[in-house]
This record gives structure tokens, sequence and C-alpha cells, in this order.
């Protein structure tokens, strides 16, 4: 009668071959991401100088840059960064999208100019930038040429207000974005619920502070969570606009385990202070994703 | 031993099994129909058939060979999905041959088995267009066509109406009805439209909970429902299914329910065997069709009990005119002719042909069998 | 996530119209202006700029500093122009956004269509790397790199790109694939399709649209990266953006900003054509990193 199943070889082949595929990913991903993570902690933990070493030193590394000057002025600049860089990005990105939501006339290529910097290197935006603050070139000069000779705006050169230009740099790179993602959300919402409203006599004011901006929620917590992200990784934008200058002022943490890891030679420093941006970032991240990911199974 | 056979097949995800011991066997040539509301494992089963979903315990046999853990494409079955599942950037005729052209089949034969479908299903003049272009009716078709084409054993079916508007659906179902009458070809339908079922098979598995409720012909189904379940699911309007006591008069059966005001109506029964439940409950289970009116009862019937009873709404429907009443604490409904003189809140007399009538226990909602 | 219009049920009274236009025009030239600077000072001699004339347009119209950041700029040590630094950007991009992308789509149909237990954890596990601050790597990956021979060579760039690529990609493609209908896929497996010709056969025609996605999503960022550029170019693999850095900041002789805003043009001109011509495709990967819908 009937004989066993026979399952054939290429059978058994076509059942492995889905996690064949993914396997060199899944391989370069655990070694390169999570084996690197795993060194890198590791390292902050040895007396790593100019090479890896594996001298256990406990917490020394870390005690040592919470010492530092250096470490806490870019712990500052950090946080004056994000909260500026999260905000003005998220009220500007708001608002443009907000007065780009009311039928406007070439919509389109407001939002294409809007939206470009976003494609362009943080190389490129900061040599622009850095020029066009330049107080013997930029802005400052032009005003004083055309006659306003009190015009003063040496902020790039002063160790005071140097990280605001960073802040207006990278706003300038990222607005745009933040902009296309609110008005996603704005042409995401029910018409009818608007036209309802509307009905029930609310004014447009009412109408966004009470119905609109309350249905943008998702797009708050993904401008919130891409842009902190993002402040935490600003790195090539500082190296370009300002070098981390003047003095210090501008110095962030990835800069800072930057110059510590490659130019000053403390390694172990370094990674100590890469693992505690990472652990930032994955106080951030990991929730998120968490959410996502399984809100869609 | 069947032409399929579904031995003893259960089928978990986890812990959770969601297939309890499926035992289905059907012969070559019959339509089968696997009945359900959405979440009773019909289509997980279909899919355990067709081998795309894994059996965990149990046998499928097809032609006596076991299929357990055989891949799809070697199964020799062919399949018609709810979505018609046509490859978008392939042509009519491509969507048609792939499968032939996937078992190395050259490409003259394949043109011709082509040829062959595409006129049996009057798709001639499609095989060049692209499955965007086509209307819902026109893709079934081509569905179909790629089925066919490659000859299987068992065609299988997953809801392959349920995206076609009403007119066309009735259509459609008359087609797949000649075709199978045509080409006797052994076919597995999933629907969860009991009509379909119906209309379509010459066996019927109606399946609920992950349990195969009752396996059987359209008319055992029909008139002798396993269990309340399938009674009401099976059916439209539904079996009416009220409680009622068992009383004994002169030795025979009656069945006792309240009226709208409360007082007793006699129903006998012409099922002996209940003398045996005397004075105890049990659901009583009339379908609609058989409460009419004295002059358009079934004259064949040997048991036509009269009931006068209050009518509360009255539907007319065209051909028929439902009228709904209380009985035994339950809405009833009553499928009267259309010119039935009916009036609702007048009281009138019905006639209930209780040759039809089933008992169910009211613990186990089993049927008590004659 | 379209962005087309709608027939907005908001009213608004003319002066709010007005003002309205004027803000986002104001923030037009806002976000114009540094690429005006750039452009109009790429094409002027350096005394015109240095003179304060910065918002002007060019008195005398050259190609010259176009021509000097091209080929013979001092750069490092040489004066050899932007342009080998170009090449190098160009032989590392290709292969990694092609390697990346079509790793990508491999995930994408394996995480959608052959699921198994965990997969979403492996997929999860993907993503983040993608959102990692590069420097907690950058130590082990300089050792790794010298460890398989890359060190300092283009291949090294381009392996480290797709590394850090693949999440991205994979997040695209996996999206995009679980809104294809599985019961085509189930429909070719019954028509004897294996999984290769599936995914050949039945997947990637309508793969296009991210397909493209992917692509200028991973060359925008492995153009305009500079950290990994930085970090693990050799002198002769260094890619465009790492080379302009030192143009702008070398700190010998005059600091000649003509040059550097060509430079600057050069750098950002790929990308920038992209945009231009596919932007499209370009907000929509944007928007797939954020929004996941």
């Amino acid at each position: 009668m009937a004989h066993s199943a026979d399952v054939d070889f290429k059978t058994r082949l076509q059942s492995w071959l889905p996690k064949l595929v993914l396997s060199p990913s899944l391989a370069m991903v655990l070694v390169f991401v999570y084996g690197f993570i795993i060194f890198s902690v590791y390292l902050s933990f040895t007396d790593s100088r100019l090479l890896p070493s594996y001298g256990w030193v406990g917490w020394e590394n870390y005690s040592k840059l919470w010492r530092l000057s250096h470490w806490k002025i870019s712990l500052s600049n950090m946080g004056i960064f994000a909260a500026l860089y999260i905000s003005i990005c998220t009220i500007l990105g708001l608002g443009l999208a907000i007065f780009l939501d009311q039928k406007i006339r070439a919509e389109g290529v407001i939002r294409t100019v809007y939206l470009y910097p976003m494609a362009l290197s943080f190389i490129v935006t900061g040599t622009a930038w850095k020029w066009f603050l330049d107080p013997g070139i930029g802005l400052e000069n032009v005003l004083q040429t055309w006659g306003w000779e009190s015009f003063e705006f040496d902020w790039i050169k002063n160790r005071d207000f140097a990280i605001y230009t960073v802040v207006l740099a990278a706003v300038w790179q990222t607005s745009g974005f933040v902009m296309a993602m609110f008005l996603a959300g704005l042409r995401g919402i029910d018409n009818e619920i608007l036209k309802a409203a509307q009905m029930d006599g609310a004014s447009n004011w009412n109408l966004y502070r009470r119905i609109i901006i309350p249905q943008l929620r998702p797009a708050f917590l993904s401008a919130f969570v891409i842009l902190s992200h993002l402040a935490i990784k600003t790195f090539d934008l500082v190296i370009a606009l300002t070098g981390g200058g003047p003095g210090r002022a501008t110095e962030l943490p990835a800069t800072f385990m930057y110059s510590y890891t490659f130019s000053r030679n403390q390694m172990g420093i370094g990674a100590a202070s890469a693992t505690i941006m990472l652990m930032t970032v994955a106080a951030i991240m990991i929730p998120y994703l968490y959410a996502e990911l399984r809100e869609k199974k | 031993m069947g032409f399929l056979d579904i031995d003893n097949t259960t089928k978990s995800y986890g812990a959770v099994e969601v297939l309890h011991q499926v035992h289905i066997s059907i012969e070559e040539g019959e339509f089968l129909v696997l009945v359900g509301p959405s979440g009773c494992g019909k289509s997980t089963l279909l899919n355990m058939i067709a081998g795309l979903e894994e059996i965990s315990s149990g046998e499928i046999r097809i032609k006596d060979q076991v299929m357990n853990g055989v891949h799809p494409s070697k199964r020799n079955i062919a399949m018609v999905f709810q979505s018609y599942a046509l490859y978008p950037n392939m042509t009519v005729g491509q969507n048609i041959t792939f499968g032939l052209e996937m078992h190395g089949i050259p490409k003259p034969e394949r043109e011709k088995a082509m040829k062959e479908v595409a006129e049996l299903l009057q798709i001639e003049q499609l095989l060049d267009r692209k499955p965007g272009a086509l209307s819902g009716g026109q893709r079934q078709r081509v569905a179909m066509g790629r089925a066919l084409v490659r000859d299987p054993d068992v065609f299988l079916f997953d809801e392959p109406l349920s995206n076609l508007d009403a007119k066309l659906r009735v259509d459609m179902r008359t087609e797949i009805k000649k075709l199978h009458q045509k080409l006797g070809t052994t076919i597995v339908y999933v629907t969860h439209d009991q009509i379909e079922a119906m209309t379509l098979s010459t066996r019927i598995a109606v399946m609920y909970g992950g349990y195969v409720q009752q396996l059987g012909t359209p008319q055992e189904i029909y008139d002798s429902p396993a269990n309340i379940f399938v009674a009401t699911f099976m059916g439209s309007p539904a079996m009416n299914v009220m409680p009622a006591k068992v009383a004994l008069k002169d030795g025979r059966p009656f069945a006792v329910v309240e009226l709208h005001d409360g007082t007793p109506a006699e129903l006998p029964f012409s099922q002996d065997n209940l003398a045996a439940w005397d004075g105890r409950g049990i659901m009583l289970g009339i379908r609609p069709e058989t409460i009419t009116d004295e002059d358009a009862a079934d004259r064949k019937s040997s048991n036509i009990a009269p009931m006068t009873n209050r009518i509360t709404v009255t539907e007319p429907a065209g051909s028929d005119t439902f009228v709904t009443m209380t009985l035994g604490g339950k809405d009833v409904i009553a499928r009267m002719r259309s010119d039935a003189d009916v009036r609702p809140g007048a009281d009138f007399k019905f006639s209930v042909n209780m040759e039809k009538a089933v008992a169910f226990d009211p613990e186990t909602e089993m049927r008590i069998a004659p | 996530m379209s962005l087309a219009t709608q027939d907005s049920a908001i009213r608004t009274g003319r002066v709010t119209r007005t003002l309205i236009y004027l803000v986002l025009l104001l923030f037009a030239l806002f976000y114009m202006l540094p690429l005006y600077v750039m452009v109009v000072n790429s094409v002027k001699p350096l005394d015109e700029i240095t003179g304060g004339g910065m918002m002007n347009l060019p008195q005398v119209f050259t190609l010259e500093p176009w021509a000097k950041a091209w080929s013979s700029a001092q750069i490092g040590v040489d004066p050899t122009g932007l342009k080998p630094y170009f090449w190098n950007s160009i032989k590392m991009v290709v292969p990694a956004v092609i390697v990346s992308t079509v790793l990508g789509a491999l995930n994408g149909y394996v995480l959608t269509k052959w699921r198994f237990r965990g997969d979403t954890i492996l997929f999860g596990l993907m993503l983040f790397a993608c959102f990692i601050p590069f420097q907690i790597v950058l130590i082990p990956m300089a050792r790794m790199l010298g460890l398989m021979g890359m060190a300092g060579t283009t291949w090294g760039l381009v392996l480290v790109h797709v590394v850090y690529g693949i999440g991205f990609t994979t997040l695209y493609f996996r999206n995009y694939y679980a809104v294809f209908p599985t019961e085509l896929i189930r429909a070719a497996q019954i028509d004897g399709a294996g999984f290769f010709q599936i995914f050949w056969r039945i997947l990637l025609p309508s793969s296009g649209p991210i397909a493209v996605v992917s692509i200028i999503w991973q060359f925008t960022n492995i153009w305009n990266d500079f950290l990994f550029g930085a970090s693990f170019a050799g002198a002769d693999s260094q890619p465009m953006t790492v080379a302009l850095n030192n143009l702008v900041q070398s700190s010998t002789g005059v600091k000649e900003y003509n040059v550097h805003f060509a430079g600057a043009i050069l750098a950002a001109l790929p990308t920038l054509l992209v945009y231009i011509v596919a932007g499209r495709y370009f907000v929509r990967g944007l928007m797939a990193g954020s929004v996941k819908g």
C-alpha cells in the first residue's frame, strides 16, 4: 500500500534555501555589528592606547572620561545641539507642512526646494555654511559692504555661539525632510473628519490644535526618533563646519570619540565614549523598533 | 481506500491545535466542498492537501500515495486561488503555461495544451493580454485555465468566487459545475457560502472550530444535520431552533412549544424514539420552508400539524414572504408564498410539516437520531 | 504614503493666504541661499569674493575654479584636484550599491515569503544595525580590515558600506514584498517553481519601484559618507567627501574660496542630480526609513 513519504533531496534543499540565502547577511551583521559592539565595549574596560590591548582595568576609562572637561563640554554641547536641533526641526517642519497643505500653487517646486539639502553630504553643507558664516568674507562682510557698517555676525568664530551655527546648518539640512514627514501625515488624515469638525463650528486654529495635530502622533514619534539618532551621530557636519572649534566650543561626543581614539591614542577612553553613545541611541531606538515590528506582525 | 484520503490529520501551530483529527475520504470524480465560517480551518486543510502547509500528524494520500512532505509541485494537483494569483508580469498565455514550463515540458506541447484549454474556457482572444487588463470574470477563467492545463489528479479551489459580484458569481458557479460534469475531475473546493456548497458539491464537509462537524451528501447535510451548528449554518434563512419539551400522548411523542402568549402548542413528532425523552427538554429544529399556510403544506407529508400563532413582522421578498413570529421564546421565521394573506399583528393558522422537524439534545447540541 | 494634494476641507482667507505664501517664499530663499552662494562664487575670481561680494552675481565669469577643483587643486600632498577621488567614490559606490541592494532584495523576499520562527527578531537585529552610532564599530572594523588585508582599499570600503547598508535595503524590500500577494508565491510553488525561480520570474519583475528607491538611498548615503571614508580609506582610495574636506581644511597657502565652492558642488552634483531626476523615489526612501508602514 502507501509507501512512506519520500522526501527527496531537492525538496529538502528547497526548504533550507531561504535560511541559506539569509545567512550571509545575518553572519555579516552578527560579526560586524554585534560582534564589534561586544569588542568595543570590551575595549572600554582595557588599557588600550594606540592599539587594542587586553589589560583589564575595570571602570577606569569611564571614571577618567567623566573627569575630562573635554568630554563634559562635548556632552553639554550635545545637550544644547540635540534640544535645539530636534525642537526647531519639528516646529519648522510641522509649520511648513501645514502651510504647504493649503492647496499651494507650485507646491511641487517648493517641496523640492525644501528637501534638496537632504541629498547633500554634510561635508558639502558644512563647507557652504562655513564660508557663508565666515565674518571675513561671508554675511557680515557682505552686509557691511552694503552699508550696514555696524553689523556683526561672528558666531562661527565665537566660543559662546559657535554651537548655534552647527544647529543652524543641521536644521537647514534636515528640516525639509521633517516637513515631508508631517506633510505625508497631514495627507493621511481623513478629510471627512475635517469636514465634520467644520460643521461643528471649529475655527482653523482649533481644527489644527484639537483635531489635526493630535492625529499626527505617529509622525511626531518618527521625527523624534530619526532626529535624535541623527543628532547623536552628528560628526561630519562639525568636522566640515568648525572642526570642533573654536577651541572645543563645538566638540560633540562623535568628534570626541574620533579624536581620542585616532589622534590622541586613548583607545580605551574612545571606546568608553562610543559605548555611552551606543547606549543612548539604543535607549531610543530599541523601544521604537520593538513597537514598530510588533505591530506589523 | 478512496482517491483522496485525509486520514486522521491534524494541524498545530506550536502548542495550539487548529485542526483536529480530520477524516475525509472521497472517490475519483467527486466534488468535495469544505464549508464553514472564517477561521474554521477549511483553508488550512486545503493548503495541507496542496502541500503549502505542513501536516502535523496523520496522513494525506492521493491515489494511495502518501503526500506528507512531498513538494506541492510533485503532488499532481492544481489550485485556483481566491485572488486568482495571476502573475502580473506575464501574459495570460504565459500564466497558463508557466507550470508546464517549470515541469520541463517542451514548448510545442505547451502551446498545444494552452490552445486546448483556451478553447475550452473561451479565452483564446485574451492570450496575449496581461492580467491587469482583464475583468474579474476573465481573470477567473484564466486562473481555471492555469489549473486545467496541468491535467492534475485533484483540483483545489480556494474561495474562487468570493471576489466576484453577485451576478457573475452565479454564472461562474454554473460554469464550474458544467466543467466538473464535462471533465469528471476530482475537486476540493473551499467556501464560506453554504449555497455554493449545496449547489456544487457531491459531498460536503461542514467545518467549525477546527473540527469536521459533518461529512455527507448535500441532502444528508440539509435534512439530517448532525448538530445545531450544521443545522443553522446550512440553509438560508437558517433553521429555526427553539427550546421545547417532549410529552407523550397515547404513546406518541409530541413537542410542546410556547406560543407568543405563553400558551403551549403541541406538535406531534414523526420520530418514535423521542418517546424516551418524555418530560425532558429538547431543542426543536424546524426549517422556515416547512412552516406554511394550510394550502401550501406539503401534500406528500404524513405529518402536518396545525398551529395558530401571532405574526410579528412580514417581509415580502418577491418570490416568497418571510413571516416572523415568537415561538418557544425565540424569533421564528416561516417562508410563505408571496400571496399568502399575512398581516403583522394578526393571528394566523400555520401548517408545520413535522415530518421534517429535527430534535437536538440541549446538552450536547447533537441531533437525536431516529 | 502619497504626497499628492487632496481636496482639503480647510478654507483660508485672502490675507492669511498672502501671509502663507510669503512665509513659504521666505523659507524657499533660506533653503536656496547656500546653493546660490556656492554656485555664484564658484564662477568668480577670488578677489571678487574677498572684496565682500559674496552675494553678488559675478562681474567676471570664469570656469577656472571648476577646472582647478577638478584637476589641479592641492589635496593632501599632490596637486591632483578632486578628479581621482571622484573616481574612487564611483569605484566604491557602484559595487556597494549593487551588492547591498541584491542582498536586501533576497533578505526581504525570505523575511516576507519564507517566514520562519524568529524571523522578526532577526530583522530587528538587522534594522537596529542601521541606527547605531558607527563610532562603536570603528576600532574593531579597522582591525578586521587589517586582518582581511583590505585596510586602506576600496574593497574594504565596499564591504563596510554593504554591511551597514543591508539593514536599510532589507527594510525597503521587506516592506514592499510584505504587500506582494503571497498567493502568487503559492501558485508558483504549485506550478513547480523553486525558490530562485519564484524570485527571478515572479517577484523581481515587479520590484522595479523599490529597487530604484533602494539604489537611490544607498547611492546617496554611500556617496555622502565621510566617517568611514576618513577612517578606513588609504591615500589612493579616499572618497570625494574626504578629499573635499582636505581641500577646504588645508591650512597652507591662500584660501581659494571659489575653488572650495566649485569642489563642494562637484561633490554634491551626483546626489543632487539623482534627487532632481528621481526625487519621488528619493523621498519614498527617506520616508520608508522613518515611518515604517
